[in-house]
């Protein structure tokens, strides 16, 4: 299974190239490094807080992967900069990802 | 090297206006060479288009609707900074010997579809500029103790030069309690921070040193193009406080005209949102990190046009594929005298800022008398 085929059943993965171990981000089916083919790390993974703001009294935040992943999240309660957290539900909805961390 | 001037160009307001792609690029085209009688058409070897529209063929469309069968006949697309990517391109066919003189139009309606960038899925489900933006925006009053009424001075000063534009989208002035009482698009963002969609056109010819000394007594000469692109996603810019492929576009720029930012004289630079203005002037070295807001005070404070004199993207508005070339038109003007009452003190040297996609993409242009 792919990255995308993981994340539309919920799961967020972490895709790695076989060949030079760099993370792959964006996901892609080969690593934008070497060209070599990518695996996908299972998690559930550990993400940092770089920023945030709120719309309409929903909060989102930049949270960091791995030191290397970054993503745009939702966040049920008020976040901070350097809050530990995880991604709690995820997935594609029309085609765009959606992500939610906790 | 061979040298490119600035021979002519056409522009017209900005506006919300529901009108057909190619009848918007052909009015600042026709606008063009209404005002430029000596520009003979048989003579341009390339029109280039810059825009984010879906629709197809519109160079060759555009060239038909004026006239001209050129050589070279394509579209450019770059989100943002479409416009000063096709003059780049424009220079480069010039410089190459390939053209002489080549036509740039970029034009967009308030609908573009160049707003979102699809592709972006580390966005999420928050793939709007504001989002970028708000990011931005709080990460920039974090580091430096900016407060939102700080910030709301740039969108006051833009509107306030934007009122001297006769082809800006905002005809208002505005003050600071009113950039804070707009409406409020998230937490750090208000309306009156943003630069709007719209719809608009602007043209320009470049053309060879020798064809453009027969064309005009003032030419503008582009002495100095950087561009840089650090990445497609927004989330692999590495500070949210600072632009780093516009510093090194400004680098390459100014390197390339043998100018640095004490030279510059006038300058307009992509204030798509309020926080772009200092994080900007911080990044091309026009003010130390942390101090661009000081720099945009005793400007406002001293009514000096001297950083986006015709009002910047906020003022103005934003088609996005107009938006590089009415950037560069608007140095030209400036640099020939001939701004009217949003007119610098005698400027010899200008600069052209133009960014895509919170500045994973920039572009600078240094001009010249």
């Amino acid at each position: 299974m792919n990255f995308e085929s993981k994340l539309n059943d919920g799961e967020f993965c972490i895709p790695e190239c076989t060949e030079c171990k760099k993370i792959v981000w964006p996901p892609a089916e080969y690593c934008n490094h070497c060209f070599g083919d990518v695996s996908l790390k299972d998690g559930p993974f550990v993400g940092k807080i770089l920023e945030f703001s709120r719309q309409n009294q929903q909060d989102f935040c930049l949270v960091e992967f791995e030191n290397t992943i970054r993503i745009m999240a939702k966040i049920s309660q008020r976040p901070e900069i350097g809050q530990i957290v995880k991604i709690s539900k995820c997935g594609i909805v029309d085609g765009s990802y959606f992500f939610e961390v906790n | 090297m061979n040298k490119v001037g600035i021979v002519g160009y056409g522009i017209t307001p900005f506006t919300k206006e529901d009108q057909k792609i190619e009848f918007v690029l052909l009015d600042s085209a026709k606008e063009l060479f209404r005002n430029n009688s000596q520009i003979n058409r048989d003579e341009i070897d390339a029109v280039l288009v810059s825009t984010n529209n879906n629709s197809k063929y519109l160079s060759p469309i555009l060239s038909e609707m004026t006239g001209i069968q050129p050589k070279i006949a394509h579209s450019i697309e770059s989100l943002c900074n479409s416009g000063t990517n096709s003059i780049v391109s424009a220079y480069s066919y010039i410089v190459s010997g390939l053209a002489d003189m080549v036509l740039v139009t970029g034009a967009e309606r308030y609908d573009s579809p160049g707003q979102i960038l699809e592709w972006d899925n580390s966005r999420g489900e928050y793939k709007h500029p504001i989002f970028w933006a708000s990011i931005f925006t709080k990460s920039y009053k974090r580091e430096f103790s900016i407060s939102d009424e700080q910030l709301a001075v740039v969108s006051v000063k833009n509107h306030k030069q934007a009122k001297e534009n006769p082809n800006a989208f905002s005809n208002k002035t505005y003050t600071v309690e009113d950039v804070i009482n707009s409406k409020k698009i998230t937490e750090d963002l208000r309306l009156l921070d943003c630069s709007r969609p719209c719809t608009g056109s602007a043209s320009i010819i470049l053309a060879s040193e020798e064809k453009a000394k027969q064309l005009t007594d003032k030419p503008i000469w582009i002495t100095g193009i950087g561009q840089k692109t650090t990445s497609a996603g927004f989330t692999k810019n590495s500070s949210c406080s600072y632009m780093e492929s516009t510093k090194l576009a400004s680098q390459t720029a100014l390197k390339m005209s043998n100018k640095n930012s004490k030279d510059i004289d006038v300058a307009e630079i992509h204030d798509a949102f309020s926080v772009c203005e200092p994080m900007e002037l911080e990044s091309m070295g026009f003010a130390i990190e942390g101090h661009g807001m000081d720099m945009i005070n005793e400007l406002h404070n001293t009514n000096n046009f001297k950083i986006n004199p015709r009002g910047g993207l906020i003022g103005s508005g934003h088609p996005l594929g107009a938006t590089g070339i009415a950037q560069t038109i608007e140095i030209t003007q400036q640099l020939q005298s001939d701004a009217g009452k949003r007119q610098v003190d005698n400027p010899n040297v200008g600069l052209v800022h133009n960014m895509s996609a919170a500045a994973t993409s920039s572009t600078v242009l240094v001009l010249e008398t």
